[in-house]
């Protein structure tokens, strides 16, 4: 995939606060990428210094290989997307959407067929003359996203916009626009704290932590195979179980715990023997029973809690003063608090994690 | 229900100094001071047994006897020479002479060793079916010709409206200029105000606070301190003109008090406040990332302000510039001090109506004039903001 934005080496300083440090980030044509991380991290930074909102205090940022950083934000061609909509509150629907269309001074009746389309894109045909304010928040934010998609930007910058949404509406618009993004192919940069979101809806995933990204993927890699500790623990639930690297071989490591046991993992970096190192293992991963089986990785653990709930079943474990915790599907049996169960998983379903 | 009514009972008392205080300082002083201006009961008071004989009487012919005997009736039981004075001046100004005639009636109705027979043989004026006209049109406890002087309008001898001659036509030139003052100072503080308000609302932290600081301190001082030290600082050797002269920017001071200059620098200064803080309270409540979503849409900043900003803006301006065109146009202290002559304003003649020559039947007029241009600007202003898209 070609490469379309380049983030060269970013940094941006608030006073003498850091927000972005050092930052690279490449991002190919049609891609859907989001920045995911806790508030504070700098993704939204980020994204305001691509639509031009905010100056980076050093590096570069290219857009189709020409450097933007002197181009004001009318001049970028990116249609944003804010978390509280930002519609003009004193024009209808149809007024909102066409404005971009009318800043680039097109003919009255391609305003007015291109609008009707975006509109249409979004199933809002009917609304065209109502008030933002007479729109409920999901009508309001498809508002936002036909305007922003009407001009057929270079690329589209959404920052948390779904954020303000109850949870249903917000997974049905989720699925909206990563459908939309499929049929038009446009380029996304979507930023938001909501690991799921992200993972629904990215082609890749970068993940910030304190001005920097921690970790770029797919949503499987960013989730299956963790880089940093920060990242298997901010994505999904895990359990870290700390342990000392005994032996590598090829994609294998095998780490002793503290209990004692053995675990063979794979390896996502690079580590080296006597590293002492976390285990990152998923709880849906673990399978539990109460005699030993084929796996290649069993630990003895003791049923300390098991909570019902609903799609599955959570189980809380403790081996040798390190708690577990496994969820289970729900066909699994009952396990009740004290029952002595072994917790098996292969060496694929935990990462050895760098701390 | 009983819990309800004696909800209501009590909300109405504790309701009630708020009402008798409106009731008493303003519902009432501003209809007793309207009433004024309609209200003329000089003549009827002192004069009522000529009321009911001039009924029957067809304005032409010359006085019948009953007429003239009510009227010694009348004035011989007169025993109230304030009232007396008071009839007389509104008779004097409605036929000129009366003030003589009315003397010499008197004197003669007093002596009581000699009582005259009939009025024709006190002054052979009162013959003539004028000064009847006179009496009878002045016996109407109301009255229209204060409201119609207020707008330099009046009756002829045959009851119709006319204009009244130019020696006694000030009111209506000077109603244009306190709208036309008014208007100009609603333009400058707009002018000023709009940009103020819109760099303290885009500002953060004490650069705000200073900024509204200096808008909100002038409110807190006296006007008339204010408006004196505007006549300090404007006056021929003044702080303004000496600066100017020391920086040799002109040679001979600037004429800036006593004329409109002077009038629209202080009315402004001390205005702008109601203008800065509508404007500021709309802007504050436009949300901040409409200007970016508008950039990032493709509009240059320019076409961002007037197609966002400003709309969404007008009716903070538009609130502002009524609050001080109302201001304004009542406005006495600063035109009086500062302008010259030709820069009094309506309030001044109300003034001069009012504690000048106890004329308060035309103070009162003018007041009305004054209230309902005001009521009617409102009107608009509420109709417009009602209409006006996009509200929440």
């Amino acid at each position: 995939m070609a490469e379309f934005i380049r983030f060269d080496r970013i940094t941006k300083f608030y006073g003498p606060l850091c927000v972005v440090e050092n930052l690279a980030l490449g991002i190919g044509k049609g891609e859907f990428v989001s920045l995911l991380g806790p508030s504070g991290s700098g993704k939204t930074t980020l994204l305001m210094m691509l639509a031009g909102f905010e100056q980076p205090t050093s590096g570069n940022i290219l857009l189709d290989g020409t450097a933007i950083n002197d181009v004001p934000t009318h001049k970028r061609d990116m249609g944003v997307v804010f978390q509280s909509y930002a519609l003009f509150p004193h024009m209808s629907v149809g007024e909102n959407v066409a404005f971009p269309l009318q800043m680039r001074r097109l003919g009255k009746a391609e305003i007015a067929e291109r609008v009707a389309r975006a509109l249409d894109m979004v199933q809002l045909s009917a609304f065209v003359d109502r008030r933002p304010s007479q729109l409920s928040g999901g009508q309001q934010q498809r508002v936002a996203l036909s305007r922003a998609l009407v001009f057929e930007p270079r690329v589209v910058l959404m920052d948390e916009p779904l954020g303000a949404l109850d949870k249903q509406l917000r997974e049905q618009m989720q699925l909206d626009i990563r459908d939309l993004h499929r049929r038009l192919g446009v380029t996304i940069v979507f930023v938001t704290h909501d690991q799921s979101e992200a993972l629904t809806m990215s082609d890749r995933v970068a993940v910030f932590n304190k001005g920097k990204i921690e970790q770029i993927g797919t949503p499987r890699q960013v989730y299956d195979e963790p880089a940093t500790r920060f990242v298997a623990e901010f994505i999904g639930e895990t359990n870290l179980v700390e342990g000392v690297v005994e032996a590598v071989q090829g994609q294998e490591a095998t780490v002793r715990l503290r209990s004692g046991a053995h675990i063979v993992s794979a390896v996502s970096g690079s580590v080296a023997s006597g590293q002492p190192v976390f285990l990152s293992i998923r709880p849906e991963r673990v399978d539990l029973s109460e005699t030993r089986g084929e796996a290649r990785n069993c630990l003895e653990t003791e049923v300390t809690d098991s909570v019902y709930q609903g799609d599955h079943l959570r189980v809380q474990l403790q081996n040798a003063a390190q708690p577990l915790i496994a969820k289970l599907g729900r066909r699994s049996r009952e396990f009740p608090p004290g029952t002595k169960v072994y917790a098996a998983f292969s060496a694929g379903d935990c990462r050895v994690i760098a701390p | 229900m009983s819990a309800v009514s004696s909800r209501t009972g009590r909300s109405l008392v504790l309701l009630a100094p708020l009402l008798l205080f409106l009731i008493g300082f303003f519902v009432w002083p501003l209809f007793s001071m309207m009433s004024q201006a309609v209200s003329d009961p000089a003549v009827l008071r002192l004069l009522p047994r000529s009321a009911e004989v001039l009924t029957d009487w067809d304005r032409k012919s010359p006085p019948t006897m009953p007429m003239q005997t009510a009227l010694m009736e009348d004035l011989k039981a007169v025993d109230d020479d304030q009232a007396l004075g008071d009839m007389v001046r509104r008779l004097n100004s409605a036929r000129s002479g009366f003030r003589t005639l009315m003397s010499k009636t008197m004197s003669a109705l007093e002596d009581t060793a000699n009582p005259p027979a009939d009025l024709v043989s006190i002054d052979k004026r009162w013959e003539k079916p004028e000064f009847w006209l006179a009496i009878a049109d002045a016996l109407s406890p109301l009255t229209d010709r204060n409201l119609l002087a207020a707008v330099d309008l009046g009756r002829n001898a045959a009851g119709d409206i006319e204009h009244l001659p130019a020696d006694r036509s000030v009111n209506r030139v000077i109603l244009v200029r306190t709208f036309w003052i008014a208007a100009l100072v609603t333009f400058a503080c707009a002018a000023i105000g709009f940009p103020y308000a819109m760099i303290a609302a885009s500002l953060t932290g004490w650069k705000r606070d200073l900024m509204l600081a200096a808008v909100l301190l002038p409110l807190w001082t006296s006007l008339l301190v204010r408006t004196a030290a505007w006549f300090i600082l404007l006056q021929e050797k003044g702080l303004i003109n000496d600066l100017l002269q020391t920086l040799a920017l002109i040679d001979a001071p600037l004429p800036l008090i006593f004329n409109r200059t002077g009038v629209i620098i202080a009315m402004t200064h001390v205005l702008l406040p109601f203008m800065v803080l509508p404007i500021y309270s709309v802007l504050i409540t436009i949300p901040k990332n409409l200007m970016p979503a508008a950039a990032s849409l493709g509009a240059p900043p320019w076409r961002a302000f007037l197609r966002v900003l400003l709309p969404l803006s007008l009716r903070g301006v538009a609130s502002g510039s009524l609050l001080v065109f109302i201001s304004a146009i009542g406005y006495y202290i600063t035109p009086a001090l500062i302008g010259g002559p030709g820069d009094q304003m309506i309030s001044s003649i109300i003034a001069f109506y009012a504690t000048g020559s106890a004329n308060w039947g035309m103070a009162g007029a003018l007041g009305v004039v004054l209230l309902i241009a005001t009521l009617l600007l409102y009107s608009v202003y509420a109709r417009l903001s009602t209409d006006e898209p996009g509200r929440r």
